[in-house]
C-alpha cells in the first residue's frame, strides 16, 4: 500500500489511434488512470473499448500514440510484454483451457522452470495466498469445464494476479455472471483496489459503474467523449453521453392479449450428458401474444430446457408441442420449418461460426431455405438480405463481408437477434438476449421482442437478468434445481422472485 | 499466449510465411547435401533443371503433380468437415481396381473418350467404397477415422494383392499385374500441352488425367464455397456445436464428406493406371496418398494452394530422381530426407517462425505510419 493519495497515474494513454481498414476504432485517445483506483469505461457496441484495451494488452499495436505505465513510456508488443509491465487482463470471452485444472490454467505459460513438479508446489502455495488475500476461493484441482462461469472468471483473475499484475483490465466481466456472483466479484475488486491495484472495468451496466468505479470515461465511435468522477454524475447523464440521445431506461409495453397456445411443454425431463437430471418434470404453456419469462440462477436447468425445446437436446421423457405438433424426433431444422426460432444463450458456442463472414452467419440454420438458392448458395440474395438486416439492426461496421470474429461482442449478438427475429417465427425462444449489448441496443432488442409478441407470436424468454425478465415478461416462471417452483405475474417484486430463485419460497 | 493471437494480413500468412519455410527447408537440405560432400548449389541446380529444364522433365513433374492434386484434394475436402482422412493411400489403391475393371471391360469396344467417363466414375466409386466403412464407423459409432482409415490402408493392400495375384494376373506371367489395356482403355498423353510451350514430352507419362485433376480443383472449390452442402461441411468443420444448433446432421455430413474424399482419392488412380502404365500394377500408389496430406496442409486446404504445393512436390519428386541419377552420392533415400524437410518446415513447423514474423511486421507496420 502506498501512502500517497491516489493521484500518481498508473496508466497514461497519449494520442492512441487505431484503424482497421476503413474502421477508425480508436481516435486520438487520451486517458489517465490513477493508481489504486477503479476506472470504468462505457460506450456503445463497437465504440472501441475492447480495441483500446487490446492495445494496452499488446494484442493490437496502435497506429499512433504512446502508453506510459507509472510514468514510463513502454512499448507493448504482445501479452508477454504486457504481463511484464504488470498488466493483466480478463477477456470478454474467457481464454482458459477447458480440460485443464484450475492450477494448470493458472500456471500455463508461467510454469517456472523445466521441471513441472517444483512449479506445481509453489504455484499451489501462491494460489492459496491469493485466495486468502482476495477472497478468490476456487478448488485448484477442479477441471475448468466443470466450473460455473463465475468460478471460471475467478480463475482468469487469479491467472493475472499470479503473474504479478498491478493493473487489471476486466472486459465486461459481469455479462455472464449471476447477481450474487457479480456482487462477489465487486467485493474482490474493492479489496484489490484497497491494496493498491489499479482496475479498468468495461461494462454496459451503468448500475455497476455507479456502484463500484471512482472515475468513468465514455467512449463513442472511437473517441472518449467525457470523463467524470463517478460521484459527480448520474445514470441518465452517462446514458445520454453514450448514445448521444435520451435513452428510455424502462421498457414500454401494453397489455398482453394472449391467444391460443403455441408452445406447450408437458412433464418434460431432460438429462445432461452425464445422466444428471437437469430439467425435472416441467410443464407450462406459452400462448400467442404473450411473453413468458423464465427466471432463475444460471445452471438451474434453463439452458437444457431451451436446448430441448430447440431440438438440440433429446428429452428423456415428456412432450413438447409447437404450433399444435409434437416435436418428438424433430431436429432443429424441422423445428425451424414449424415456425420456431431460437436465439441461443451462447452466441460463440452455437449462434455463430466466428470464422465465417457476417453474411454467412446471417443464414445459419435457415440456409436450406429456397430463397437462398437450390443446391448452390445464391450469394447475391444472401448478401442483399444480410445488408438489409445490418441497416435495420444498426450492426456496426455495416460490412457483410467482415469476419464475424471481428465484430464487437454486442454487434455479434445483434447479428443473431436479427437473423432469428427477421424470420417472423410463430414461437420465439430466447436465451440471454442482451448479454454484452449496449443500452441503446438493449432498448432496440427489447422493442423488437415486444413487437414480436404484439404481432401475435409466442415468446419464451430465459435470462439471468432479473430486471430484463421483469420488464419484458407477462408471466414469470421461476426455475430452481430443474423444477418450475412457481409462477408470478410480470409485476412480481424483485424480493419475491429472488427468494424463489434461491429455492427458499414458492 | 504472446504473439499467437496477433492477426496477420493474408499476403503474409499465405505468401511470405510459406516462402520463408520453403527457403529454410532448402537451406537445411543444402546442409545435408554439403555434409555428404556434394555442392548444394550444384545439387539445387540439378534438381531444378531436372524437374523444369526440358519438356520431358516438365512432363514427369506434372505427372507426379497430377497424382498429388487428387490426393491433396481428397485430404482437404475431409478437413473442411473437420475430418482427418489419412486413408487416401488405400482409397486410391482400390480406386485403381475400379478404373482397371472399366478399362478391361470396355477397351476392346470403344475409344478412350467413351471409356474415360466410366473410368472416372468407377475409380471414384471404388475409392468412395473404401472410405465408406470408416465413414460409417465414425458417423454412427464414433470410431475415429484417423484410426480406421489407416487400418483400411492395410486391408486394401492385402485385398489388392489377392486380386492381382489370383484374379487379374495374366496367365503364365510372373508379374502380379493386369494385362495391358488397349488404346480404348488408355488416357492420351498431353504432348500438345508441352508442345504449346515449345517443348517435347518425350517418354514422360503426363496424360489427360492432369486436366481431370484441374477440373476437380474447380469442382471442389465450387463444392466447398458455393454450395449449401459445402456450407454445412464448413460449419461442421469449424464449429460442431453451431452445426447442431443449425440442424446440420453430423452423420449425414460425415458420410457424404468421406465418400467425396474417398472418391477424389480413387480418381488419382486414373493417372498411373490408365495414363502411365496402361495396366493395374501392384503398389502403384507409391505413397502419393500420404504426400496428399502434406500437399493439403501446405496448400491451406484450398484448391489453388493445393495445385501449387502439388507442383512443388512434383518438382521434388522428378528433380530428386534426376539428382540422384546425376549425383550418385545422393541416393533415393536422401531425396526422401529432402522431401521430409519440406514437409517438416512447411507443414509441421508452419508456426515456428510466426512470432518473429509478427514482430517484424509490427515494426514495419508501425514505423512508416506511426508518429514516432
Ligand atoms: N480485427 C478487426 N478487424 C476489423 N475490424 C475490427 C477488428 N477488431 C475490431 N474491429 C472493429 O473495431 C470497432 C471497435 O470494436 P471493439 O471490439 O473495440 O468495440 P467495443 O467497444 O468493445 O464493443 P462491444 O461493447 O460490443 O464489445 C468495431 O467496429 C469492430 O467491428
Ligand atoms: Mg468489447
Amino acid at each position: 500500500m502506498s501512502f500517497e493519495p491516489a493521484k500518481e497515474p498508473a496508466i497514461e494513454l497519449v494520442g492512441i489511434d487505431k484503424k482497421f481498414g476503413a474502421v477508425h476504432a480508436n481516435k486520438n485517445i487520451n486517458l489517465t488512470v490513477a493508481k489504486g483506483s477503479i476506472h470504468g469505461i462505457i460506450g456503445e457496441n463497437g465504440a472501441g473499448k475492447s480495441t483500446l484495451m487490446s492495445i494496452l494488452y499488446g494484442f493490437y499495436q496502435a497506429d499512433e500514440g504512446e502508453i506510459r505505465i507509472s510514468g514510463k513510456p513502454v512499448t507493448i508488443r504482445d501479452s508477454q510484454a504486457a504481463i511484464s509491465s504488470g498488466i493483466g487482463m480478463v477477456h470478454q470471452h474467457f481464454m482458459l483451457v477447458e480440460n485443464f485444472t484450475v492450477l494448470e490454467n493458472v500456471m500455463l505459460g508461467a510454469e517456472g522452470g523445466q521441471l513441472l513438479r517444483r512449479g506445481v508446489a509453489s504455484a499451489r502455495k501462491e494460489l492459496k495466498r491469493l485466495e486468502a488475500d482476495y477472497g478468490l476461493d476456487v478448488d485448484p484441482d477442479a477441471v475448468i469445464e466443470e466450473l460455473p462461469v463465475g468460478r471460471q472468471q475467478r480463475v482468469e483473475i487469479l491467472k493475472a494476479l499470479y503473474r504479478g499484475a498491478e493493473i487489471l483490465i476486466l472486459d465486461e466481466p459481469t455479462g455472464v455472471l449471476t447477481p450474487p456472483e457479480a456482487d462477489h466479484l465487486f467485493k474482490v475488486l474493492r479489496v484489490l483496489r484497497d491494496q493498491g491495484k489499479t482496475i479498468i472495468l468495461i461494462t454496459h451496466k451503468l448500475r455497476e459503474i455507479m456502484a463500484i468505479t471512482d472515475t468513468v470515461s465514455v467512449m463513442r465511435r472511437g473517441e472518449i467523449v467525457a470523463t467524470r468522477k463517478t460521484a459527480d454524475t448520474t445514470v441518465e447523464e452517462l446514458a445520454e453521453l453514450m448514445v448521444g440521445r435520451r435513452v428510455l431506461l424502462r421498457v414500454e409495453k401494453g397489455e398482453a392479449d394472449p391467444g391460443k397456445v403455441l408452445l406447450s411443454v408437458k412433464n418434460l425431463t431432460v438429462k445432461d450428458s452425464r445422466g444428471v437430471t437437469m430439467v425435472d418434470d416441467v410443464s407450462f404453456e406459452v400462448r400467442a401474444g404473450e411473453i413468458v419469462g423464465i427466471a432463475g440462477v444460471a445452471g438451474n436447468g434453463q439452458s437444457e430446457l431451451l436446448e430441448a425445446i430447440a431440438g438440440i437436446r433429446k428429452p428423456s421423457s415428456g412432450e413438447i408441442i409447437v404450433n399444435g405438433q409434437s416435436i418428438a424426433g424433430s431436429d432443429p431444422a424441422m423445428l425451424r420449418a414449424l415456425g420456431l426460432a431460437h436465439i441461443p444463450e451462447d452466441r460463440h458456442h452455437m449462434g455463430l461460426v466466428l470464422k465465417f463472414e457476417e453474411y454467412e452467419n446471417s443464414i445459419l440454420g435457415y440456409h436450406r431455405d429456397r430463397r437462398y438458392g437450390g443446391a448452390m448458395l445464391d450469394l447475391d440474395a444472401i448478401r442483399k438480405q444480410a445488408e438489409e438486416q445490418i441497416v435495420k439492426y444498426d450492426i456496426r461496421p455495416p460490412n457483410a463481408r467482415l469476419k464475424t470474429a471481428n465484430f464487437s461482442g454486442g454487434n455479434q449478438q445483434k447479428i443473431v437477434v436479427a437473423r432469428e427475429i427477421e424470420r417472423d417465427p410463430d414461437v420465439l425462444i430466447i436465451g440471454q438476449p442482451t448479454r454484452g449489448v449496449d443500452i441503446g441496443a438493449i432498448e432496440f432488442i427489447h422493442k423488437r421482442i415486444i413487437d414480436t409478441r404484439d404481432a401475435g407470436k409466442a415468446v419464451l424468454l430465459v435470462s439471468v437478468e432479473l430486471d430484463e425478465i421483469r420488464s419484458l415478461s407477462d408471466r414469470i416462471l421461476v426455475m430452481f434445481a430443474g423444477k418450475v417452483v412457481g409462477e408470478k405475474s410480470g409485476e412480481a417484486g424483485e424480493q419475491t422472485l429472488g427468494l424463489m430463485m434461491a429455492g427458499i419460497a414458492a | 499466449m504472446s504473439t499467437a493471437s496477433v492477426p496477420l494480413p493474408g499476403w503474409i500468412n499465405y505468401g511470405v510465411i510459406p516462402l520463408i519455410n520453403l527457403a529454410l527447408a532448402f537451406f537445411f537440405s543444402g546442409i545435408v547435401v554439403w555434409a555428404i560432400g556434394e555442392n548444394p548449389f550444384e545439387a539445387l541446380q540439378l534438381l531444378l533443371v531436372g524437374a523444369l529444364g526440358r519438356g520431358e522433365g516438365i512432363g514427369f513433374t506434372l505427372f507426379y503433380t497430377t497424382s498429388f492434386i487428387f490426393t491433396g484434394l481428397s485430404v482437404a475436402v475431409a478437413i473442411h468437415s473437420g475430418l482427418f482422412n489419412i486413408g487416401s493411400e488405400g482409397q486410391a489403391y482400390l480406386g485403381g481396381l475400379g478404373a482397371a475393371l472399366v478399362a478391361l471391360s470396355l477397351d476392346a469396344y470403344v475409344p478412350w473418350y467413351v471409356t474415360m467417363p466410366f473410368a472416372v466414375i468407377g475409380a471414384a466409386l471404388f475409392g468412395a467404397a473404401c472410405a465408406a466403412i470408416p465413414a460409417w464407423l465414425q458417423a454412427k459409432r464414433g470410431s475415429h477415422v484417423v484410426i480406421t482409415t489407416i487400418m483400411f490402408n492395410f486391408i486394401v493392400s492385402s485385398l489388392m494383392n489377392y486380386v492381382l495375384v489370383h484374379m487379374l494376373i495374366v496367365p503364365g506371367k510372373m508379374a502380379p499385374e493386369s494385362r495391358t489395356f488397349l488404346p480404348g482403355g488408355q488416357l492420351p498423353k498431353l504432348d500438345w500441352l508441352i508442345a504449346m510451350f515449345g517443348g517435347k514430352l518425350g517418354a514422360a507419362p503426363l496424360n489427360f488425367s492432369f486436366l481431370i485433376a484441374l477440373i476437380m480443383c474447380f469442382l471442389v472449390w465450387v463444392l466447398i464455397w458455393r454450395t449449401k452442402l459445402g456450407y454445412e461441411m464448413r460449419t461442421l468443420g469449424i464449429s460442431p456445436s453451431a452445426a447442431s444448433y443449425a440442424g446440420i446432421g453430423y452423420s449425414k455430413i460425415v458420410m457424404i464428406t468421406m465418400l467425396i474424399s474417398g472418391g477424389l482419392a480413387g480418381m488419382m488412380a486414373l493417372n498411373p493406371v490408365m495414363g502411365a502404365s496402361a495396366r493395374l500394377q501392384i503398389e502403384f500408389v507409391g505413397g502419393a496418398g500420404f504426400v496428399g496430406i502434406a500437399v493439403s496442409l501446405m496448400g491451406r486446404n484450398h484448391p489453388a494452394g493445393i495445385v501449387l504445393s502439388a507442383l512443388l512436390f512434383g518438382i521434388l519428386y522428378q528433380g530428386g530422381a534426376e539428382l540422384s541419377f546425376d549425383m550418385p552420392a545422393i541416393t533415393r533415400d536422401m531425396i526422401v530426407v529432402i522431401q521430409g524437410m519440406v514437409i517438416l518446415f512447411a507443414g509441421a513447423l508452419e508456426y515456428m517462425l510466426r512470432p518473429a514474423i509478427v514482430r517484424a511486421y509490427q515494426q514495419f507496420a508501425r514505423s512508416p505510419a506511426g508518429g514516432r
